[in-house]
This record gives C-alpha cells, structure tokens and sequence, in this order.
C-alpha cells in the first residue's frame, strides 16, 4: 500500500510530528479543529514553516471535503488548523465513529517533516 | 473594589450533561469553593429536552441536576458556596421548582434562593421573527431558516454572564439557567463578585478564557491529555478544576489537593485550542476574546497561572441554536477474525452494498468503516499498513436517509452475513441495530436587542 515517494534531495532527516508535538481536536458543525502545539517552544518555527494549511490539506487527501485554514498562536508555540467538510455533516447526521472529531489530533501527528540532521 | 479582596475559586464540576456525577459532590467537600460551575448543554442538547417537554410540559431540563442538588444541598448550606448551571434546559422554571422542592425535603425552606435566567428560547417567536425579516441564516451554508421552518423543534439564543449576575446580585444561591454560554457561567460569578463594567473587555475576556478553560471540566486537568499521558497520576481519583480568580482579570487554574490527574503548561494548552476557531476572534455574548495573548506560567504543582489576556467589545449579536428533524440513520457492526480479517469484512461489505442496492434502498449516506484498520485515521492508517495482518476486523456500516423504512430494512440485512457471507464472523449479540432519528443544529445569529434575558427568584 506505500506510495513511491517523491525524490527530494535529502537536506535534513523526517520525523513524524508525533516526537515534536502534541495536539487536541474537536468539532464545530461539520469542522473539525486540530490544535497543534510545539513540545518544547524551539521547535515551533518548524511547525510555521513546514506545517502550511496546504501541506495539511494533502495530508487529509481523501479524508476532508473542503478547505483547511490555518491560525497561528505564538504566544502558546501553537498553531490552530480548520479542517472543512470533515465529518460528514457533523454532530448528529455524521455516521462516522468520530463524529466529533475527536482523533484528528493524532491523525495529523502521523505527518513528516524534515528537521536537521 | 478593594486590592486587598481575597481571589474567588470557582470549581468546575460538570463538562457535559452525562460527565462524571462523582465530580461536583468532590469539589463541594474536597475543599474551599465560592462557586460551582455546571455545564450541561451541547449543540443538540436543546433539541431532546424539546422533545421531552412536549410529551410532558413538567420537562425538559437535565433531570439527573435534581438528584445531585439533592446531594449537594446540604453542603451548599453548610458551606456556603454557590452554584451556576445551565440544566436549566428549555424549561428552567419547571428545573428549578424541582430543586426547590428537594431543598424543602432537605429541610432548607427559607435557607436559600434559586434563580432562574429565561428568554433565551425563540421558538414561540419564531414566526414573528422570520416575518420581521430576519432569516437566520445558516451561518455554515448561508440557507435561511425557512429552509426547513416546518421541521424546526427548538430555537434558543446563547446568553451570557450578565443574566446570571443579576441573578446573583438578587441574592441567589443557586442559578439555573437555560441556554446561557458555557463560559458565562463563570464569567458571571467573577463580574459580580468584582463588579466589572460592562466595557472593561479585557476582565471580560480574561474571565471569558477562564470559563473555557473548565467548561470540559477534567479535561484541562489530565483526562484526554496526550502529553506523558501514561505518566498522568491516579486519573481514577481526577481532580476536576479550580478557577481562583483576581480583580485584576488574572487568574490560576488549579485543583483540589490529594487529588489525581495533572494541570500543566502543556495539558491546560490542549484545552485552550479545544473547539477552537480564529484564536483572535472567540466571539461570546460578552466579549471577543484574543487567545493569542494568553499567558501562561507553571506556578506550583498542578497550578498554572494565567495573564495578559486582552479583549474587545462585544459585537450586536447572539448566536442562535436552532434544532431541526433531519432524517433516519443506523449503524451496524459485525466482527471478523485472522485469517484475512480484513479482506474478510471488506468481502461482507461489498455482499451487504450489493442486497441493498438490489432491493433498490435509497440513502442520502452509505459510510463503512473497518474498525481496528481505518475507523479512525482513514487512508493515512492504510498507508501505515494497518489492514496487515489484523488478529480482528470489526466491519461498521452506516445508513443515512429521509426514508425511514429504508433505514428500518439496512438494519435486517446485517445478520444474515453471519450465515450467508464470507466465513469467521462474530459479535452480534446486540441484536439488530436501531433506526434512530436525526435532529441536527442549525446555527444562526439573531440581533441582540431582539432577546430580553429574565431573571426570577423561585422561593424554597
């Protein structure tokens, strides 16, 4: 099931964002809402730079129907993440077993970023 | 208001109706409180209290708020804290009567005030509303309300604090409200106890934070807390928090002690984005607040001190929540096991799509999921190989429709796999699963000057 990865010139090495951050989502309607949030502060550039709403959106490729906005929360070395259309319909209408959105958190703790070596 | 005045604690003692009934009779005895904070209504809570009050015009209020003020009662007496709740529901005068009533069984006649806060519900003015040319419009979908006007069941403004202090400023000891804020419910106790001004944003907001910090009640002091969750202390034991709030909008979270669970930096951070939109603009009744200047210090062992919060004015209107019939759904499961646990469910699943569509059944939403491979985390779980090798598949299959026998009949096909399908399959005990009705939020904003929040005394 792996995909062949795009070739990138290798500058640094990939970690999953689960050894540089923690995270807590929730549900408004039919959004859910991951908050990111740096483990130690210094690494909270990392997450600015690498984690853009775009890069979330493909990582959400096939789970989310809409956009993904992205709010930033220096002051908490956060950044907080909309992911539109996610729960199929939401709250009472959704079918899903995470209706509310409860496990996006860990879901985007599985992405990759790059840090140096 | 003098500097030297001691701060307010204020404890959190339900984060939902259905929230551990152990939490609030703790914080009453576990030590010092001035107030205790009770949240019960979600998005569609509204809706099933509406429901339960036209069977019976005596309901609709969280029914189980009777028996733990029953509890409480005596320790409210004796200690003198006091309580704020939104059990009021669609019907707070029939919610506090029942409180009344205990405290008279209690022996508490004449000993102390309930205050109720109406005027949030819209539903008898719905009409009138729409005529005046306001549209609700769905504030995801821009539809307006006429939409599905005649499937609507219930329709309430969110007040703030305000309401809930004038219920204490009238002396109550106990205030049930209806559809009141979450974070109005400790807002309100730190207005009047510091007599804030209507326009002193920043108070507001920094009061507005400390209400969102414990309307999840555990959850900003160790339960669902992913940071060393492993290493979280004696949850079974949880402490559920403390506000201990200044004149000056600061505030500290905290807990009470010999307690279990944790209140972190990190941990109350979790909660801080919970549920959250554009940090810079949380938007309640009383206050935008901006949570980006938050600031956050670890002060002591489970002790987190808040500062700097900074706030804007209000804006002119209060979000409505409006609850509409929708349709019918079920969901069924069955269990697979090793060998090819997972081809074996995604076998039954294309079998159960087939007879539906064979019997020509017709869903708005037909979602299967794979339990223990992709309920939770989708693709992203497959790419990781989830599906190899799995020791058991439980295959979730859901149905959607405005056609109720459509759903009636999906739930009679799930059974027969077990005997008709692909092999190793298990877990049905529960019987076939139930058709249940949809009633799904409609979100709206309403001009503020349209809703008069009421305050009353009920004497006991």
């Amino acid at each position: 099931m792996r995909r062949a990865g795009r070739r990138v010139k290798p500058r640094g090495r990939r970690v999953q964002l689960v050894t540089l951050a923690h995270a807590r989502s929730g549900d408004k309607g039919d959004t859910a809402n991951v908050g990111l949030i740096a483990l130690r502060p210094k690494d909270y550039p990392l997450l600015v730079k690498q984690v853009t709403a775009a890069r979330v959106a493909r990582h959400f490729k096939g789970m989310i129907r809409g956009p993904v906005e992205r709010y930033e929360l220096p002051n908490r070395h956060a950044l907080n993440f909309l992911l539109h259309g996610a729960l199929d319909g939401g709250g009472t209408i959704s079918l899903k077993t995470d209706a509310q959105g409860k496990v996006f958190s860990t879901a985007l703790l599985r992405m990759e970023i790059e840090v140096r070596r | 208001m003098s500097a030297a005045r001691q701060p307010i604690r204020i404890a959190g003692g339900q984060g939902f109706w259905g929230d551990w009934l152990e939490a609030p009779y703790r914080q009453a005895t576990g030590g010092p409180i001035d107030y205790l904070m009770m949240d019960y209504l979600a998005e569609v809570t509204m809706s099933i209290l509406q429901k339960q009050k036209s069977r019976d015009p005596a309901l609709g209020y969280a029914k189980d708020f009777v028996p733990l003020m029953e509890r409480l009662l005596p320790e409210l007496a004796r200690r003198r804290f006091k309580v704020t709740a939104n059990a009021g529901g669609v019907n707070p005068r029939a919610c506090a009567q029942a409180v009344a009533e205990g405290a008279r069984r209690a022996g508490l006649a004449g000993k102390v005030k309930i205050g109720v806060v109406t005027g949030d519900d819209l539903l008898d003015r719905l009409d009138a509303l729409i005529a005046r040319g306001h549209t609700l419009a769905n504030l995801d979908t821009g539809e307006p309300v006429t939409a599905v006007r005649d499937r609507i069941l219930s329709a309430n403004a969110y007040l703030g604090a305000w309401p809930v202090v004038d219920a204490l400023r009238q002396g109550a000891d106990i205030v049930i409200t209806g559809r009141v804020t979450d974070t109005g419910l400790t807002l309100g106790p730190m207005i009047h106890e510091f007599g804030w001004a209507a326009d002193a944003w920043d108070r507001l907001a920094a009061g507005t934070v400390a209400g969102h910090t414990i309307e999840c009640g555990a959850q900003c002091s160790g339960g669902n807390c992913l940071v060393e969750w492993d290493r979280i202390p004696d949850l079974a034991n949880v402490g559920y928090p403390i506000v201990e709030a200044n004149a000056d909008g600061t505030f500290a979270i905290t807990k009470h002690p010999g307690t279990g669970g944790r209140i972190t930096v990190a941990g109350v951070s979790e909660q801080l984005v919970y549920e959250m939109g554009d940090p810079k603009a949380y938007i309640t009744p009383d206050c935008v607040a901006d949570f980006t200047t938050i600031q956050l210090a670890q002060a002591g062992k489970d002790r987190v001190r808040f500062s700097g919060i900074r706030g804007r004015p209000a804006t002119d209107k209060l979000k409505v929540s409006l609850a509409y019939f929708y349709g019918y759904k079920a969901v069924g499961t069955l269990v697979y096991a090793w060998p090819d646990a997972y081809r074996k469910a995604q076998a039954a699943d294309r079998v159960l799509r087939r007879r539906l569509a064979d019997l020509g059944l017709k869903f708005e939403a037909i979602l299967t999921e794979f339990v223990g491979v992709d309920a939770t985390h989708g693709p992203l779980a497959l790419a990781a190989g989830a599906g190899d090798e799995a020791p058991e598949v439980q295959l979730r299959v859901g149905v959607r429709s405005t056609d109720k026998a459509a759903v009636e009949r999906f739930t009679r096909e799930l059974a027969p796999l077990i005997l008709n399908g692909p092999p190793s399959v298990t877990g049905f005990a529960g019987g076939r699963p139930k058709p249940e009705e949809i009633v799904a939020y409609w979100p709206a904003l309403i001009d503020k000057k349209e809703v008069q929040p009421c305050v009353e005394l009920v004497a006991v």
